[in-house]
């Protein structure tokens, strides 16, 4: 089937994709946008966080066709060219970032949440960020990470 | 001008918190993992597994799998070229499966199609004629004179014997137990993957995730039945290691396909292959006895550890080593009698993991040494004072340990951390066991607090040649100095390639430093584990550095014509004692770059005696020390871990901030070991390949942690770095253990700890 949706403010097609074929898959094997991760494609890590309208979603629990007509933003569109987006500064600053994996995920999940919540508590760090997986940094420096970006859209 | 020098000069040298030059990438999802390569025309490869722990192979018909519209190849055990055969210490593993399938996961054909679910669905339709044989999954059963046999030369991977001072001590205080450890998976979250590419000159270049292209690529060559020069290997992206890419995944079959079909192929499991298609952390059961004085100095110990090697040999024998010779904890032991086993089973391979055969017995001998403790009347802390070794000791394997050993000092440290608060009167649901679950409001809830210490070997022992090589490369380039260094050690995230450029920086005097990726263009780097790399790759870059340091400098002194002694490297300065400028780089490079490739080794490591299990096997020791407090709901058997402290010494901290985030990495792996993570394998099947299933600590589990480094230099490292990256995963789990104990008052001799232990229901 042809799949027609708007990534990152772009308008992509692709033809021939199986329906079972997920939005995670679209995007990393025919759209060549690999920033969202595939560490498990069950819906248990968080690796695969995209905007979906808007929406913070697991990239490989929506199938390709359920995105039609939507608009999805990746972490490569966080940030318009070369630029950072304080969150992603604010990750390698902290030292948040180890092996990486979880990493776009995080950031997605921690742009979602300090949109929503600009400068939230410890425990509303933990529990947005609580259906992302982490295996390498035991979380520490991703909270400050999150914690830093904070303080920093509030000064700005 | 100036203040940009000044500014160069204080940043990314050693003891800096450098940035990695990956962070940027890792951020906006460029970085290249293993998983995210493509290439113009590839197919995808996938694996048949064997569904049975045991059973003959009667024949494999491949036929209607190569119907499939799309389907480029199909391969099983008659395709392999070479040898059918690999392993890391004996190459017993088959590539596919011929005649016996021995662990249930184990590959057995492969498929290459225009599409995964294309090669999937291929997969499905070849037919295994298999014979099933009864399978050993007991590992205490597998050295019985009727075990079922797994390989024909017997079960026993490896016994090691180790005995030291009186024959039959006694002692007035004896304390001993039995435990037990599961089985726990690396769960590294970037899933095994490759992309292979054949080559014009009839080889094949590979790109893929592992911690150590050289052994890689020696097994890879094996089983091609090609020279190494054929078989390029470059690493791509890794998502975390944790020893779980010690052995071959897509490696072979990878290379295989794209043999066979002529075009580049990718494969990459999912998550549920991924437990199946890598090592886990072997199970252990364990025997220990201690004998003391009545004021708790320990006397002697008895031990007995086996541990389940499944159905290869992997790195058992290693993790055998580890487990008998460091196997009874940082303590002073006048006698001691260790029998450690690995054996084969039918349950999937065991092999390396983060901690690698220490992680098993430092959950038996802290525990002992608490109820040791308790025996005599004193506190937990105090016992481990009395007892831990100190610099200039010998360890049980008679050898001197001859750098700082600060036992109790590590434990000081922890103890003297403030606890965190008691649970207020109405307590904020998140902050309790069970959360917003609401299966509590503090009642039933009390707290524990455990104590551990415990060490660990850094680098590879027993007489392994273990060297790494760097090549490191000058140049001036449009005005200023690059350093340019190419090893082929694996960055898995742990941070080594910030390391090599801050040891460029510091004895190069340059900015300016790349890291080119890692591939087997240049010699062996050795493996990315045992805590290792900075160490030994970074002692390679260091000498590497120097030796091109005084080359350039002979030529200024040329130049110049004076001394070589009293010149330096500033930037693209040569300089004079006083720090005043000579020369420039340029003038004395012109355009030539100075290279020098250097093959550096740690002082040599011996084989213990096959009868006593004595002798320096050893290069370094870390210590390592935690506290943990827990609250434990005692009616439900739920914990929350409130707080977990370490103190380590890391001798020199390269990177302040990157240790720091291997101390909590290495914690919380610690931690998921004693309360939550196991692969539950029952008649030789694994129960539960997902994380749905297989628990990994959150955000919400893991509470914040306190990290106090010491730095106490081994004078004989480079810098006098000590390894990082594994103490903190044996320390931290017998911690939380002890917490957990002191909280509800059982004894616990299993982990993973379950709610049904605490309740005993
Ligand atoms: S890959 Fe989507 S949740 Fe893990
Ligand atoms: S940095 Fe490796 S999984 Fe988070």
């Amino acid at each position: 089937m042809r799949v027609t949706t708007t990534v990152n403010g772009t308008e992509r097609t692709a033809d021939d994709v199986w329906p079972g074929e997920s939005l995670l898959h679209l995007l990393r094997e025919r759209l060549g946008l690999p920033g969202a991760k595939n560490a498990c494609e069950q819906g248990e890590c968080g690796s695969c966080t995209v905007y979906l309208d808007g929406e913070p979603v697991c990239a490989c629990l929506v199938a390709a066709g359920q995105a039609v007509g939507r608009e999805v933003t990746t972490v490569e569109g966080l940030a318009p060219g070369q630029s950072l987006h304080p969150v992603q500064e604010a990750f390698v600053e902290a030292g948040a970032v180890q092996c990486g994996f979880c990493t776009p995920g995080l950031v997605v999940a921690a742009h979602d949440l300090l949109a929503r919540v600009p400068e939230p508590s410890d425990p509303e760090i933990r529990e947005a960020l609580a259906g992302n997986l982490c295996r390498c940094t035991g979380y520490e420096k991703i909270l400050d990470a999150v914690r830093l970006a904070a303080r920093r859209r509030a000064t700005r | 001008m100036t203040t940009a020098q000044t500014a160069a000069r204080t940043t990314g040298r050693i003891g800096e918190n450098a940035q990695r030059p990956d962070g940027t990438l890792k951020v906006t999802g460029e970085f290249a993992y293993a998983s995210d390569l493509w290439h113009d025309d590839m197919v995808w490869g996938v694996t048949l597994r064997s569904p049975h722990p045991h059973a003959r192979i009667r024949r494999i018909d491949v036929t209607e799998a190569l119907t499939v519209p799309g389907v480029s190849a199909v391969l099983t055990a008659d395709d392999v070229p070479g040898e059918n055969a690999f392993g890391l210490e004996h190459a017993d593993q088959p590539v596919l499966a011929a005649e016996f399938v021995r662990y249930e996961g184990e590959p057995v054909a492969l498929v290459a199609a225009d599409h995964p679910e294309t090669a999937r669905r291929a997969a499905a339709r070849i037919r295994v004629d298999y014979e099933v044989l009864p399978a050993l999954t007991d590992a205490r059963r597998a050295l019985d004179d009727d075990a079922p046999l797994v390989h024909p030369g017997g079960n026993l991977v490896r016994h090691l014997r180790l005995r030291r001072g009186a024959e039959r001590p006694t002692a007035p205080v004896v304390v001993s137990l039995d435990f037990e450890v599961g089985m726990q998976d690396q769960a590294f979250l970037g899933p095994e993957s490759g992309l292979a590419v054949p080559a014009e000159d009839g080889g094949v270049d590979l790109y893929v995730a592992t911690q150590w292209l050289h052994v890689d690529q020696r097994q890879i060559c094996l089983a091609l039945g090609m020279p190494p020069e054929k078989v390029r290997l470059t690493l791509a992206g890794v998502g975390g290691a944790f020893g779980g890419r010690e052995d071959l995944s897509v490696h072979v079959h990878a290379c295989l396909l794209a043999l066979r079909t002529g075009r580049p192929v990718k494969m990459s499991y999912g998550r549920e292959e991924s437990f199946h298609g890598h090592v886990h952390r072997h199970p252990a059961t364990m025997t220990y006895e201690f004998g003391a004085e009545c004021d708790g100095t320990l006397v002697y110990a008895r031990a007995h550890v086996l541990l389940d090697g499944g159905a290869y040999a992997s790195s058992t024998a290693a993790v055998v080593g580890n487990a008998g010779t460091l196997g009874l904890g940082p303590y002073r032991f006048p006698s001691v009698a260790v029998d450690a086993y690995g054996v084969f089973t039918h349950n999937p391979p065991c092999g390396a993991m983060r901690g690698f055969g220490c992680v098993q017995a430092a959950f038996a001998h802290e525990a002992l040494m608490d109820e040791l403790a308790a025996a005599v009347g004193v506190d937990p802390v105090e016992i481990r004072r009395r007892n831990g070794v100190q610099e200039g000791d010998r360890n049980i394997t008679g050898q001197v340990i001859d750098s700082a050993a600060p036992v109790a000092e590590l434990l000081q440290r922890v103890a003297d951390l403030p606890l965190p608060p008691a649970l207020p009167e109405q307590p904020d649901l998140r902050d309790l066991p069970g959360a917003v679950g609401n299966t509590t409001h503090g009642e039933g809830v009390r707290r524990g607090v455990g104590y551990s210490v415990t060490y660990k070997n850094v680098g590879f022992s027993e007489g392994f040649d273990d060297y790494s090589t760097a090549r490191v490369r000058l140049q001036v380039t449009g005005g200023e100095a690059v350093a340019t260094v190419h090893t082929a050690a694996a960055e898995v995230g742990q941070g080594l390639v910030t390391v090599q450029q801050q040891i460029a920086r510091t004895e190069l005097g340059v900015e300016q430093v790349v890291v080119v990726p890692a591939d087997t263009a240049v010699g062996s780097a050795g493996s990315t584990s045992a805590s290792r790399q900075t160490y030994v790759t970074g002692g390679a870059v260091k000498a590497a550095c120097e030796a091109v340091r005084t080359a350039v400098l002979q030529r200024a002194a040329i130049a110049l014509g004076r001394p070589v002694a009293g010149l330096a490297l500033d930037g693209d300065k040569v300089v004079g004692a006083g720090g005043e400028v000579l020369a420039g780089l340029a003038d004395v490079l012109g355009d030539d770059a100075v290279e020098e490739t250097v093959e550096w080794r740690h002082r040599p490591t011996h084989a213990v005696d096959p009868e006593t299990g004595q002798g320096d096997a050893h290069v370094q020791f870390a210590f390592s020390a935690h506290r943990a407090v827990v609250d434990v709901d005692t009616e439900l058997g739920l914990v929350k871990v409130v707080a977990l402290d370490t103190a380590q010494d890391v001798g020199k901290a390269i990177n302040p901030d990157a240790v720091v985030g291997q101390i909590h990495g290495g914690s919380a792996q610690g931690m998921g070991l004693a309360l939550m993570e196991e692969v539950v394998v029952t008649d030789g099947h694994v129960r539960n390949p997902s994380f749905t299933d297989y628990l990994l600590p959150t955000v919400l589990d893991v509470p914040p942690m306190r990290v106090e480094v010491l730095e106490y230099a081994d004078p004989h490292a480079p810098y006098g770095v000590r390894g990082v990256g594994e103490p903190p995963t044996i320390s931290s789990g017998p911690a939380v253990a002890a917490a957990v104990r002191a909280a509800c008052g059982k004894p616990l001799r299993r982990v993973p700890i379950r709610p049904e232990h605490i309740t005993c229901t």
